[in-house]
């Protein structure tokens, strides 16, 4: 990913476009955005979650063609984005690719190719190859929206948990982020570790050895295999999901032995401190990452479980994202 | 037919000339080698401000036919090759039929003399289809005129075929040359294990996977007394089993590629499939090592693994891309920079090029300017700058991660057996 810098704002900036310079036509990945961007489109998704408590909703896709291109399947994401784009009067298509060219033998660049000739103005992408999205991207003037790209990133995943963090702990700076399990093949574990360590949280990650990927470190972030021993002083526990058929028992011996070490159980809970928030991009395996019973807790007097918090957060953010990218100005 | 070459600096590692000499070719071979001629020849070239070496030889190339020429051809693989200074080429068994028995191996010669440029001098496959489970027909290849056996671009992950391949290899005087990956450890990996892998999502491949195979090898070379030769090296633990190897008197030789020297993973960002290949660009301390490797003159050859690919073979996801870059037109520019740091001597570099890879080889009559030896001589300008541009090249194919760079030293012209093939 090429890292290019923030425009200054120039001296007397219309008001409106004021922060609006994004590093790049597309939302790749967390990676290419700063502490600055990243607020921007926090306090974005703060409005649009304001906007849609009062029932209202937005124009801001107005006459702007958007299609999702899922690759993969997914039902939240893709959902999320499909009632975000709908929120803002998006003119809307779904691809499921895999039904349709791309088992013709048509290569990616040809598929692009083709819709370009539809002039998007938007293609949000979910797909099972790492750069992906960004290889659509370079065949598309449309803005692209990385929905997931293989174990690369999914940077409204991230933005979504940096929203929900700070709506229930009022801040993200200075806050001690534990992210548990699979590393090595998480596109939200990348996503996070960029977004939270810019804005200036304490990451961990944890996992087992053969998960934590090498120079992982160098991210700014403290690796450890102990997760017991980062509970006490977690803010943030955020749990991974084992993708049961990337294991190719390579990696632990069986989802028991996992449990037993990385899993959230039962045994753990009073070594977690009053109000941390436990997290889950979802789906949960549940009895895997997370003791069942508290996936479902709502006791006030243990950790918050904001799991479905981040999903219904889901859609402001992706209003936000949607918003900004689609009304853009980028640096030429 | 009688060809002067005058006023030219040769610089001639392999019978120790370096200095202002002319040369005159007759018949296709040399004939003097002296401080001033003045025969009267049919054509004089004049070398003033240019190095006369030696016509360079690579170990290591993928000319594509048959099967797959939309990438490369004989011709224009070999058209490459002479615009890069090179006037003999070895070319790998990856073709499609696999060079594995001597039907190919005869119609690549056949090719070769019809329509090759340079000298080409085939490699056959050490196992049937390149699948690492049955012997090719390495007899009856080594008759038809193959000058090593290996099945590069993969390993052979059996380690009992391996040692048969070199014991039978052995009977017929083949070299051996192995691609060295750990496929159990590599997987279908084509960038370095690291920081930018993880950053990008992709699993890598560790030094150790070229290591345990560069290990296995020259245990089996000892083993067996088979001549070893490692391509594309790229670790120092690599190098230094190699060298330990040679110094317990193994016989064992390694190449280097120019873009291996040149490049880390770093180049690999944004899923650039230029930068994807097999073995993958390591990192920056990595990069070094071999450099360091070739200013103690560790390295017997470089080689270009020159791999040509079609644009719609690389414009693709980063996991479907196909392995490789082209790299005849570029190694002599990129090879000097090493020159240039001050790593190596012109002399040595050009050893590295021509009577390096000769000797592994066993060719007699080539890498070397004296009387009696083939009239295969490149004359270039060391000096000379130049922006590299994929669409000035020869080669079929453009996937060269090299466009734009500005590079010094330009072939000016390049002779096979006395016979101009390239001028610039």
């Amino acid at each position: 990913m090429i890292l290019k810098k923030d425009r200054r704002p120039r001296k007397n900036p219309p008001p409106q476009a004021e922060g609006f310079f994004l590093p790049s036509k597309d939302l790749l990945g967390l990676r290419d955005l700063s502490e600055e961007k990243l607020t921007l489109v926090l306090k974005k998704a703060e409005e649009f979650k304001k906007l849609l408590q009062r029932k209202e909703k937005g124009d801001d896709l107005k006459g702007k063609r958007v299609i999702n291109i899922f690759f993969e399947p997914s039902t939240r994401t893709r959902t999320s984005f499909e009632i975000a784009e709908r929120n803002l009067s998006a003119e809307m298509t779904n691809i499921t690719p895999s039904a349709s060219s791309l088992t013709k033998g048509e290569s990616l660049k040809d598929m692009i190719e083709n819709l370009e000739a539809m002039k998007p103005d938007l293609l949000v992408i979910r797909h099972g190859a790492s750069g992906a999205a960004q290889l659509i991207a370079s065949y598309t003037k449309a803005s692209v929206i990385n929905g997931g790209d293989g174990s690369h990133e999914h940077p409204t995943q991230g933005l979504v948990d940096l929203f929900t963090v700070k709506e229930h702990l009022g801040q993200i700076q200075n806050k001690r982020v534990l992210i548990v399990g699979d590393i090595a093949y998480s596109r939200v574990a990348r996503s996070n570790i960029y977004g939270f360590t810019k804005m200036g949280a304490k990451v961990t990650v944890v996992g087992p050895a053969t998960l934590l990927p090498p120079g992982i470190e160098k991210l700014g972030v403290t690796v450890s295999t102990q997760f017991a021993k980062h509970i006490p002083e977690a803010d943030v526990i955020m749990l991974l999901r084992i993708q049961k058929e990337r294991q190719e028992t390579l990696n632990f011996p069986s989802l028991a032995e996992y449990t037993r070490f990385f899993g959230l159980t039962r045994d753990l809970l009073p070594l977690i401190k009053k109000g941390t928030l436990i997290m889950h991009p979802g789906p949960i395996n549940r009895g895997v990452e997370i003791d069942p019973e508290i996936a479902d807790s709502k006791s006030a007097d243990g950790p918050r479980i904001v799991i479905l918090d981040q999903v219904a957060n889901g859609i402001a953010v992706r209003m936000a994202v949607l918003s900004l990218w689609a009304n853009q100005r980028v640096k030429k | 037919m009688k060809l002067l070459i005058k006023n030219g600096t040769v610089v001639d590692p392999a019978s120790k000339r370096e200095g202002h000499f002319d040369l005159l070719i007759n018949n296709g071979t040399i004939q003097k080698v002296e401080r001033k001629i003045s025969t009267a020849a049919d054509e004089t070239i004049n070398a003033d401000g240019l190095i006369v070496a030696p016509g360079f030889i690579d170990l290591h190339c993928h000319l594509r036919e048959p099967g797959q020429e939309y990438k490369e051809t004989i011709r224009s693989g070999t058209a490459a090759a002479a615009a890069g200074g090179f006037t003999t080429v070895v070319c790998m068994a990856n073709t499609e039929p696999v060079n594995d028995n001597a039907v190919i191996t005869e119609f690549i010669q056949k090719k070769a003399k019809e329509e090759g440029i340079v000298n080409v001098l085939p490699v056959g496959a050490i196992s049937r289809g390149l699948k690492g489970e049955s012997l090719a027909d390495i007899g009856q290849m080594a008759e038809a005129g193959i000058v090593a056996i290996s099945d590069d671009g993969r390993t052979v992950m059996n380690s009992a075929l391996m040692r048969k391949a070199m014991q039978y290899a052995r009977g017929f005087g083949l070299l051996v040359i192995s691609h060295a990956e750990d496929e159990t450890l590599s997987g279908a990996s084509s960038i370095n294990e690291g920081l930018v892998a993880t950053e990008l999502g992709l699993p890598g491949s560790p030094n150790a996977a070229e290591e345990i195979m560069v290990a296995r090898d020259i245990a089996l070379a000892e083993l067996t007394g088979a001549r070893l030769h490692v391509a594309h090296l790229t670790t120092k633990g690599s190098l230094e089993l190699v060298t330990a190897a040679r110094k317990r008197g193994v016989q064992v030789t390694c190449e280097v590629t120019p873009h291996h020297f040149t490049l880390t993973d770093e180049m690999v960002r944004g899923y650039n499939t230029l930068a994807k290949m097999r073995p993958p660009l390591r990192k920056q301390e990595e990069v070094d090592e071999l450099k360091l490797g070739f200013k103690k003159g560790l390295i017997q050859a470089i080689a270009t693994d020159h791999a040509p690919h079609a644009s719609f073979e690389k414009e693709v996801e980063f996991h479907l891309a196909a392995n490789g870059l082209i790299g005849l037109e570029t190694a002599l520019s990129l090879s000097l920079q090493l020159v240039e740091e001050k790593l190596l001597t012109l002399s040595e570099l050009i050893r590295l090029l021509s009577s390096g890879p000769a000797s592994i080889l066993g060719l007699k009559n080539k890498g070397i300017l004296q009387p009696g030896a083939d009239a295969d001589i490149t004359l270039f300008d060391p000096k000379a700058s130049r922006v590299v541009d994929i669409n000035s090249f020869r080669s079929r194919s453009k996937n060269s991660p090299f466009h734009g760079w500005r590079l010094k030293g330009e072939v000016h012209t390049t002779l096979v057996g006395g016979k101009v093939v390239f001028r610039d």
